[in-house]
């Protein structure tokens, strides 16, 4: 019986050392966009609500109206993304504020759905935009649970579903053209260009104005940063960004992963020391 | 036959009042016209104005002759005369002189003077069952009329709905097996326009197109004039705000009815009816056509609507557009299902009672 | 045919027809995973606590082979067998609940796309190998003594070691899962820890199993039982007292005080791990069935109750997705009983090599 604990706990302190190497394993590094990262910039001073938006992305994606979103079926009006809609509109209202905001993918810099892909169907692709390849998709959502801005949407009605989300119109983006949205919105509310450029037009337009915004481009470091920036009058929580934490999202999980694998260095290490035990074992009982 | 410049200056129409024609004709057809592609209405006035003056035949069929009289609405004087200045109305029941065998007469010295060139106008839809005998136009059997003078015409017209596919008399289970001009006539183009009636602008426009042109305006899938049948009603209409915007009327008379607002819940057929009406109204009066004064569109050009579909029964958005409200930033996704929780209980509470059971009875198997 | 047996088929029979409804039907229709949701309770009990629960060849394989108890020997290939089913008819939820499963078949195959930094990527092979090794462990059960057991049995040293190695990666990567998930965690659940506070909650699982699955092989229950459930229990409280102190150290212990959902249902895991102690001495089934509970609950707490998308979200297994699970489990049972009858299992059992 006392042999059996003490090697419960032998067991137990060989786990929890191990457990401690990510800690003692180098800290990964915080990414930084690309050199030519692309972007927009959205700024809700400037938005009407239009939703020119919307619509452009519906057409230049070819996606279907969404008739079950709160039109009753009169109209395409989606409450939120979804696999219609990878582009929206919504409305904040408040007693005395009042505030647009266009939800899309942000593009992070060190994005959650990439980390997470097994196949790598969600990558990082030209200009630092997170593209999408259904080849490569087994459907198993697992980008869209990790995402903490929930873009990533899922097919569900479908027999062959796929991920939908905003990839910034990679396709249109090749051509040396414009993302559909940025095209026809008529006031210049989201704009699109180089990301070091979008982030210095935001503190721009942050230093000229300093009362008419919210002092902070989001995006900017948030969740490691992303390559959709944002300026707002209101606060961005009431926009819906729930989260201000710096860190990116992959940072704690694959530190402690590649912590404890060291590569492949501790599996195999691992197995050689479990065959090593059994041999040794060979026709001894400790019974 | 003259020209139809000659004939205006013979009757001394004023080229200010001509002008202005022209420039009526440019607004009822800004695009899709050969006559109206021009910037100006002096080049208009130009290209109409050197188009031989067309002979024109106009046959009543099934009709009541509604298509004729918004013609003749038109509620200028001087622009109804006009319209008989630029056309050469040959032949016509209503407004001829003539009656008995000298209308006959008539009819046929106009189909010899003229023959291989003149536009037949058909107004009113074709009997055809029982070999056509519900319709009888001087002893001769409405069919054989329309054969007839058809085969020797340039081009048909099918001036409304009942020419166009068999209007009102073809609806429910069509006694008379009414059908529209291009069911029998198959050799010469007809172009069709169906209304009830339709715009008086657009028969103008479409025969002198052909009298300018030789050639019909394009045409869609049906026969229609795409300068005018392009879109639905619903994509130009001027309460389309009130629809965006989720206003409607509810009841005739109530205060959304009052304040103009969308009748799509009356019953209109606007999302679904391809015809200019919501731009180009009638009588030469503003808002003079059914959404305008407040009752919702019947769908009068549309085969499978009119007269088909009941008046206030409402239709179904074919391309839906985006509203004026907007979505919160939370969104309440569906509720949790009751019955799946219950089930859920269910299943639980069995597993339960039977792992009780089975503790009291340790090494009790399925044996 | 015994009557319980023929329910367990029924509703075997009910899960394959729901599942051959659902490839026709779409995952909307035949569950209730949304946007806000998308995994649910087929991985959350099929795969991860299902393949917790079938720990059990993992853990008396750690204690035969590695910690030298030779006398727990008779429970090892049973235990094995309740592993290779278990794993089994986890690796066919996942293809159940995959929407593009017809690309399933590069995971293992595509080298050059491999995301070496997805957890799931580690799941998902090491799964599919344990598998083969767990049923490759049972060939000299299954089969007749033959050149190809014979080769086995020769190499059963590295393929047992296998079966040690990759459930260790495994399971604790199943914590790494939800690890990235981030902010969307509950702080309660959210801790670095995750992948060894799964490891060691798996094997107490696996252990808690074997004591559960005695009481139904029809034979008298072996003193040794007692043994492996004090096991299961120490780990328990190990694992109790390491949340709590990771807790303290991040500065949440407030959080399991609170009397909201998710304190509530800290404090009811954690009851469940720390009963046992009680119960031990009246009833083994019922102590063996806390610590599986137990573990079966904080895995549901961190995958379903402790994730959080956001305002608006709400999941619940629909009736369909539920009798899905049920089916599967059910045929997993009945499998077992059928297997442990034809074969050499149990210990004792006829031709018993």
């Amino acid at each position: 019986m006392s042999s059996t604990r003490r090697d419960l706990f032998k067991g137990l302190a060989a786990a929890a050392t191990i457990s401690i190497l990510p800690t003692a394993a180098e800290a990964r590094e915080r990414k930084s966009a690309p050199s030519d990262a692309v972007g927009l910039l959205y700024d809700t001073t400037l938005c009407v609500g239009c939703k020119a938006c919307v619509v452009a992305c519906k057409e230049a994606n070819g996606m279907a109206p969404d008739v079950d979103g709160y039109g009753g079926g009169l109209y395409d009006a989606p409450e939120g993304l979804n696999e219609y809609t990878r582009n929206v509109i919504q409305l904040y209202r408040d007693d005395e504020e009042t505030s647009f905001v266009k939800k899309q993918c942000m593009h992070c810099v060190d994005p959650a759905c990439v980390g997470a892909c097994m196949l790598g169907a969600m990558h990082k692709g030209a200009f630092g935009v997170v593209s999408y390849d259904a080849s490569k998709c087994v459907g198993c959502r697992y980008c869209e649970t990790v995402c903490p801005f929930n873009v990533p949407k899922f097919e569900w009605a479908k027999k062959a579903p796929k991920i939908v989300k905003c990839e910034l119109c990679r396709d249109r983006l090749a051509e040396g053209k414009q993302p559909a949205c940025t095209e026809v919105c008529p006031r210049g509310a989201v704009i699109y260009g180089k990301y070091t450029d979008l982030l210095a037009e935001a503190h721009h337009r942050l230093e000229a104005a300093p009362n008419k915004y919210v002092p902070k481009v989001y995006g900017e470091r948030e969740l490691g940063g992303t390559q959709v920036l944002y300026l707002s009058h209101v606060p961005f929580e009431s926009l819906g960004f729930r989260f201000s934490d710096e860190q990116a999202v992959p940072h704690v999980q694959q530190t402690v992963q590649h912590g404890v694998y060291q590569g492949f260095a501790a599996p195999v290490a691992l197995y050689a020391l479990l065959g090593a035990v059994m041999f040794r074992n060979r026709g001894r009982d400790e019974s | 036959m003259s020209t139809i410049a000659q004939r205006l200056r013979l009757s001394g129409v004023s080229r200010r009042d001509f002008l202005t024609f022209c420039g009526k004709l440019m607004v009822a057809a800004p695009f899709g016209l050969a006559i109206t592609d021009f910037l100006t209405p002096e080049a208009v006035a130009q290209a109409v104005g050197a188009a031989r003056r067309p002979s024109v035949i106009w046959l009543h069929m099934q009709d009541c002759t509604g298509c004729t009289e918004t013609l003749l609405r038109t509620s200028q004087p001087d622009l109804a005369s006009l319209l008989f200045d630029v056309i050469s109305l040959d032949y016509h029941e209503t407004v001829m002189a003539a009656s008995g065998h000298d209308a006959e007469l008539a009819l046929r010295d106009a189909m010899k003077q003229n023959d291989g060139k003149y536009v037949l106008v058909v107004e009113g839809s074709i009997p055809t069952k029982d070999e056509g005998i519900y319709l009888s136009v001087g002893g001769h059997k409405g069919i054989d009329l329309l054969k007839d003078v058809a085969s020797h015409s340039a081009a048909v017209i099918a001036m409304g709905s009942c020419a166009s596919w068999g209007g009102i008399p073809s609806s429910t289970i069509n006694p008379t097996g009414a059908t529209g001009v291009d069911s029998i006539v198959k050799d010469k183009p007809v172009i069709n326009l169906p209304g009830c009636p339709p715009n008086p602008y657009v028969l103008l426009a479409a025969v002198l197109e052909y009298a300018a042109t030789g050639k019909p305006p394009q045409l869609d899938a049906l026969g229609r004039p795409k300068f005018a049948y392009d879109r639905t009603i619903h994509d130009h209409c001027p309460r389309r705000a009130h629809f965006d915007a989720g206003r409607f009327a509810q009841q005739f008379g109530d205060e959304g009815h009052r304040q103009g607002w969308c009748l799509y819940q009356l019953g209109c057929k606007g999302p679904v009816t391809h015809a200019p009406c919501s731009t180009r109204h009638f009588n030469d009066v503003v808002d003079c056509w059914p959404i305008g004064i407040g009752h919702p569109c019947v769908g009068c050009t549309e085969k499978e609507i009119a007269f088909t579909v009941p008046i206030h029964a409402t239709v179904g958005i074919e391309r839906p557009f985006g509203p004026d409200t907007y979505p919160e930033i939370h969104a309440e996704s569906r509720a949790i299902s009751p019955v799946a929780t219950g089930v859920a209980g269910v299943v639980g509470g069995a597993v339960l009672a039977a792992g009780v059971l089975i503790s009291r009875n340790p090494g009790a198997s399925d044996e | 045919m015994s009557r319980s047996y023929k329910i367990l088929l029924g509703l075997g029979a009910l899960g394959i027809a729901l599942i051959i409804w659902r490839f026709f039907a779409g995952l909307g229709a035949s569950t209730a995973l949304s946007d806000g949701y998308p995994l649910g309770l087929w991985i959350a009990l099929d795969v991860v606590t299902g393949t917790a629960l079938a720990c059990g060849g993992y853990a008396v394989a750690l204690l035969v082979y590695i910690f030298n108890r030779g006398k727990y020997h008779p429970l090892v290939r049973p235990a094995i067998l309740t592993s290779a089913l278990g794993y089994t008819m986890a690796g066919l939820s996942v293809a159940i609940d995959l929407g593009r499963p017809w690309n399933m078949w590069k995971i293992p195959l595509f080298i050059g796309d491999w995301n070496l930094n997805s957890a799931l990527l580690e799941v998902a092979l090491f799964i599919m190998a344990y598998v083969v090794v767990l049923w490759i462990e049972l060939t000299p059960a299954l089969l007749p003594p033959s050149r190809l057991t014979r080769i086995l049995d020769r190499a059963l040293i590295w393929i047992i070691a296998l079966g040690m190695l990759l459930p260790t990666m495994h399971q604790s990567s199943l914590g790494s899962l939800m690890l990235l998930a981030g902010p969307k965690l509950h702080p309660l659940w959210n801790t670095p820890l995750l992948p060894l506070l799964f490891l060691i909650t798996c094997l107490a699982m696996g252990y808690a199993m074997v004591v559960f699955e005695s009481f139904f092989s029809g034979r008298p229950l072996s003193p040794m039982l007692a043994n492996l459930q004090k096991i299961a229990i120490g780990i328990g409280i190990a694992f109790v007292a390491l949340r709590v102190a990771d807790l303290a150290w991040r500065g949440h212990l407030g959080l399991a005080m609170q009397l909201d959902l998710y304190g509530i249902v800290f404090w009811i895991e954690t009851l469940l791990w720390l009963a046992p102690v009680l119960l031990l001495s009246r009833s083994l089934f019922l102590a063996a069935m806390c610590i599986a509970l137990a573990g079966a609950l904080y895995r549901f707490d961190t995958y379903l109750v402790g994730f959080q998308p956001g305002p608006g979200w709400h999941y619940f297994p629909s009736v369909s997705e539920m009798f899905i699970s049920i089916g599967l489990i059910a045929i997993e049972i009945a499998a077992y009983i059928a297997l442990i009858k034809r074969f050499p299992i149990l210990a004792g059992s006829r031709s018993h090599t």
